[in-house]
């Protein structure tokens, strides 16, 4: 972990509403996209397939298919860039890095979600994410 | 006085500005510095301020330091800096007067001198950006070497002798390196702390002098002015 001093310089950068995240979930990213002066969002569905970092410098990777083409994109969760994170099903994955999707194909590379069922919903959040879980419930 | 401290670097992290954009810094702790002597014309020959930095255990410390802190009315401090100043600058300054990071408040943009990493003996390719030799076309074992570095012709005559301070391998790292103009992102009075955009020179922990810039490219220099 960073200096004690490093995180109370972190601290105010922290997002207090971020949804529990886990590798193998397959999450909808909000993201803020500026076209000129206008702003929009835009939402990217995938799979995270790594969790790296602490802090606010702590990133997710998150894996899709596009058109048949991988893509990834790497979003630091504290950015203001991203508006939200929902959280839609939990993947039953026995790996910390799920690189092995990456040489999958077809069918090959759904199966792993279905370990639990895909129709498995987002069990509510437990205590701890109480916070979160209203906004998860209006969207 | 100018603002100036002596501090600490204590890590990078990033951090998000108002638009989104991520941003690079150094947390640097930045005093609180005693004032542990003022030196002026009269007593000393030149004018300077000395300050002090951080507390030491007095057994840590020795009866000269020790000594020389209590005259200024101060506990023992484990590091101490002279600051050259202008005879002007001195008024108001004292012995055991303290200095903490709000003196940086209103100033955009610092200077951080520290101690670079020490990198041991480093051939030229790393210490003076050389490109190398061929990486093909028959060289053989010399890849990263630096070429020639003299024949009998050099522009100092026929000395047949390399020029001196000719560029070659050696030692890197581990000397005294100035970061200028940096970007003051914030200050954390409760703490001490000032956090700049970019990388400040040497380790973590390192001990860094912080001051006021002094050579502003004309950007930058606009950007101090407005502030």
């Amino acid at each position: 972990m960073s200096h004690p001093l490093i995180q109370a310089v972190e601290k105010a950068h922290l997002k207090t509403d971020l949804p529990e995240l886990s590798i193998g979930d397959t999450v909808d990213v909000h993201l803020r996209i500026t076209e000129g002066t206008k702003e929009r969002i835009q939402v990217f569905n995938g799979v995270i397939i790594n969790i790296q970092g602490y802090g606010v410098t702590q990133t997710v990777t998150v894996r899709r298919i596009v058109a048949n083409e991988g893509v990834e994109r790497i979003l630091p969760l504290h950015s203001p860039k991203i508006a939200k994170i929902e959280v839609k099903r939990h993947g039953h994955v026995r790996r910390a890095k799920l690189y092995y999707l990456r040489d999958r194909v077809g069918k090959k590379r759904r199966l792993r979600d279905r370990r639990r069922g895909l129709d498995t919903v987002v069990p509510e959040p437990v205590a701890a994410e109480t916070a979160a879980a209203p906004v998860a419930a209006k969207a | 006085m100018p603002a100036a401290l002596i501090g600490r670097k204590i890590g990078m992290t990033r951090l998000n500005d108002s638009t989104g954009k991520n941003v690079p810094v150094t947390v640097i702790q930045a005093g609180p510095c005693h004032v542990s002597q003022v030196k002026t014309v009269a007593t000393d020959g030149y004018d300077a301020v000395q300050l002090a930095f951080e507390d030491v255990k007095a057994r840590n410390s020795t009866m000269p330091e020790i000594a020389h802190d209590a005259k200024a009315g101060l506990t023992p401090k484990r590091e101490h800096r002279e600051f050259r100043l202008k005879a002007d600058q001195l008024t108001g300054v004292e012995a055991g007067q303290l200095f903490t990071v709000e003196m940086f408040e209103g100033i955009r943009f610092v200077d951080v001198t520290g101690t670079s990493k020490g990198k041991g003996f480093a051939g030229t390719m790393k210490r003076h950006n050389f490109k190398g030799l061929c990486a093909s076309h028959g060289t053989e074992r010399k890849h990263r070497s630096q070429g020639s570095i003299a024949s009998h012709a050099t522009n100092r005559g026929y000395s047949g002798r390399p020029k001196k301070g000719k560029k070659m391998s050696g030692h890197l790292g581990d000397e005294r390196v100035t970061a200028r103009s940096m970007e003051v992102i914030g200050r954390d009075k409760e703490n001490n702390l000032l956090i700049v955009k970019g990388a400040v020179p040497g380790a973590n922990h390192g001990l860094v002098v912080i001051r006021e810039a002094t050579r502003l490219y004309s950007r930058k220099a606009k950007l101090a002015k407005a502030s």
